[in-house]
């Protein structure tokens, strides 16, 4: 196995199979419309605008209003799929998404644009890495965040077919694919990318590639490490976590989001209940991000590839 | 229905209300008599809903954004046959389906959650935007506070609606003067009304809040200007149809004793 291996990967931004795959849907079903908040480029709507600009329903700069929008357009029989920069459709409307989505369990999709530290050196204001903590904290809102362009489209399908209110998490930092052409999401559901016996790591969004290369650098080095795919944080695979806990013995997890709250914590919520093991936790360590680009922050945060094999290295050293 | 007929239905709604915060020992009962003349035109008069078909996809929707006065959309659902009559005796019980705030998942006829304030109009804006899209006829309906209106998203909506062109949508200003703690004129006044919601391309109207003839007119179809969201500026009376609650800021969710009792109900059944 070659140490690192998306050296020469095609990356792909993932907003580019999110509309594409849109588009594709609300030719099918007339019910499907986007809502945004003046964010037709950056969600890249401009092309689902051209051809259903009846369905692409512009609120402007109005976080707030565009959540209700979202679900008054519900209660009316639509499927809107409302579009915008993540850290402000989650944390200015955090309240519509409360009591207008997941209190009033309307079929909502929020599909947060630039996640995590996707906008970089525009600073912390533009990151989205608490939203993992701030939905999952609320009842019935599916939280998903896809790996590839390919999991991007497969959770897009899904989406417009649940019945019911999601997150979707999507970045613009452009990754390698992954998953195989016809996979199919299901929600609750983890895909196991690589096996191994030593320790799993478990990761998602931007992060899964990282773990993949770090799991081959740890081969190199005779760790098997398995690595768990994550989409979905709400929902959580509890059985598959308790599988690689029982088998593997150690968890290491990455994600773009702080360690208060997200992706760890949600598998620590499990691993600590049933079958403790050690764990290792890396994120954003609870501190605003200083200035770089998001995968130079993710790098200084310990989770370039090479790092995240140190880190699951010396977790494996703590297995008694 | 007469108007006549519609005050008597209203008068029944008031005294359930009041019967009903007095037992529970809690509710809005300020705020839930300035909107239950509004509540009845709607539904006895304006609104097309069917008890027996409560998710029609066809049917007018409601909103009512000020939650807090759920008790008053509660006996009203009740005596439109939504919900069972006896039902409103478990208003804020342990384990009721009726608890402060109106919950779609559990009360037919309720539309969406509403509590936090300033939540209805942006979600009535999307109701509005859907009938338009289907090509329905259905209308949508929110009624707000004016305190609420304080409240950011309003405006938010208020821009969305005149922008869309929703002259499916009508907003009522329920306008007692009265917030929470004090006369909204000494906290933050938003008063007049009527020339900011016409700034932003509304078609507006004031009416006496408490006349059926005036709201019903106001309501109905043939009002409605092509083209433009209506507001509805209703002025009304916090604690109205009982002399010593109305317009008294003391009573946004005070609970009568048992002589307020007895005497709001005598009032209230003299004015039958």
């Amino acid at each position: 196995m070659m140490s690192t291996p998306f050296k020469d990967a095609k990356l792909h931004d993932c907003r580019v199979s999110f509309v594409e795959t849109l588009e594709v849907l609300a030719e099918a079903n007339t019910d499907i419309v986007a809502v945004c908040n003046d964010s037709v480029g950056s969600s890249k709507l401009g092309d689902f605008k051209e051809r259903f600009p009846e369905r692409l329903i512009n609120v402007g700069i109005a976080e707030q209003n565009m959540v209700g929008v979202g679900a008054g357009l519900a209660n009316g029989g639509k499927i809107p799929f409302v579009c915008a920069a993540a850290p402000f459709l989650t944390g200015r409307a955090l309240e519509q998404i409360k009591a207008d989505v997941a209190y009033s369990e309307t079929n909502v999709k929020l599909v947060g644009i630039s996640s995590g530290l996707a906008y970089g050196d525009l600073g912390p204001t533009h990151h989205s890495i608490e939203d993992f903590a701030w939905i999952r904290a609320l009842p019935n809102v599916a939280v998903v965040a896809p790996a590839d362009r390919i999991e991007t489209a497969a959770v897009i399908k899904w989406a417009a077919a649940y019945e019911g209110g999601c997150f979707l998490r999507l970045s613009r930092v452009g990754v390698p694919d992954l998953l195989p052409e016809d996979h199919v999401f299901e929600l609750g559901k983890a895909n196991q990318l690589r096996d191994g016996s030593d320790l799993t790591i478990i990761a998602n969004g931007v992060l899964t590639h990282r773990a993949v290369e770090a799991s081959a650098l740890l081969e190199d080095r005779g760790i098997s490490a398995r690595v768990l795919n994550m989409a979905s944080v709400r929902p959580i695979d509890e059985a598959a976590i308790l599988s690689a806990a029982r088998e593997t013995g150690a968890i290491l997890t990455c994600e773009e989001h702080t360690t208060f709250g997200g992706l760890g914590s949600a598998v620590a919520e499990v691993v600590v209940e049933s079958h403790p093991v050690p764990m290792k936790r890396l994120g954003v360590p609870g501190v605003f991000a200083h200035t770089g680009s998001a995968n130079a922050l993710l790098d200084d945060f310990g989770m370039a590839s090479d790092a995240i094999a140190d880190s699951a290295a010396e977790l494996v050293k703590r297995k008694a | 229905m007469t108007p006549d007929e519609l005050r008597k239905i209203a008068n029944r709604i008031r005294r359930r209300d009041l019967q009903a915060v007095y037992e529970a020992g809690a509710g809005h009962i300020g705020g839930e008599m300035s909107v239950t003349d509004l509540l009845t035109a709607l539904y006895f008069e304006i609104m097309s809903v069917d008890p027996d078909a409560p998710l029609d996809p066809k049917r007018d929707r409601l909103v009512l954004s000020k939650g807090h006065t759920a008790l008053a959309l509660y006996v009203t659902l009740s005596e439109k046959g939504f919900i069972p009559k006896d039902e409103v005796s478990t208003f804020l019980k342990h384990n009721s389906r009726l608890n402060g705030h109106p919950n779609r998942v559990k009360v037919p006829g309720v539309e969406t959650n509403t509590g936090p304030l300033g939540h209805g109009l942006p979600i009535g804006v999307g109701m509005a935007k859907a009938a338009k899209l289907n090509g329905d006829a259905w209308r949508t309906f929110v009624i707000t506070g004016d305190g609420e209106m304080q409240e950011g998203s309003n405006w938010e909506a208020i821009m969305a609606a005149a922008q869309f062109k929703l002259d499916n949508l009508t907003l009522i200003i329920d306008h007692n003067r009265l917030q929470q703690g004090a006369r909204l004129a000494d906290t933050n006044n938003l008063a007049p009304l009527a020339p900011k919601l016409e700034a932003f391309g509304w078609a507006v109207e004031e009416i006496d809040g408490h006349d059926m003839e005036q709201i019903c007119r106001a309501l109905s179809p043939e009002t409605v200007t092509t083209g433009k969201p209506k507001c509805i500026v209703a002025h009304t009376n916090k604690g109205q149809g009982i002399s010593f609650m109305s317009d008294n800021v003391a009573w946004h969710h005070k609970v009568p004793n048992d002589e307020q009792y007895k005497q709001a109900m005598a009032e209230l059944e003299e004015a039958e």
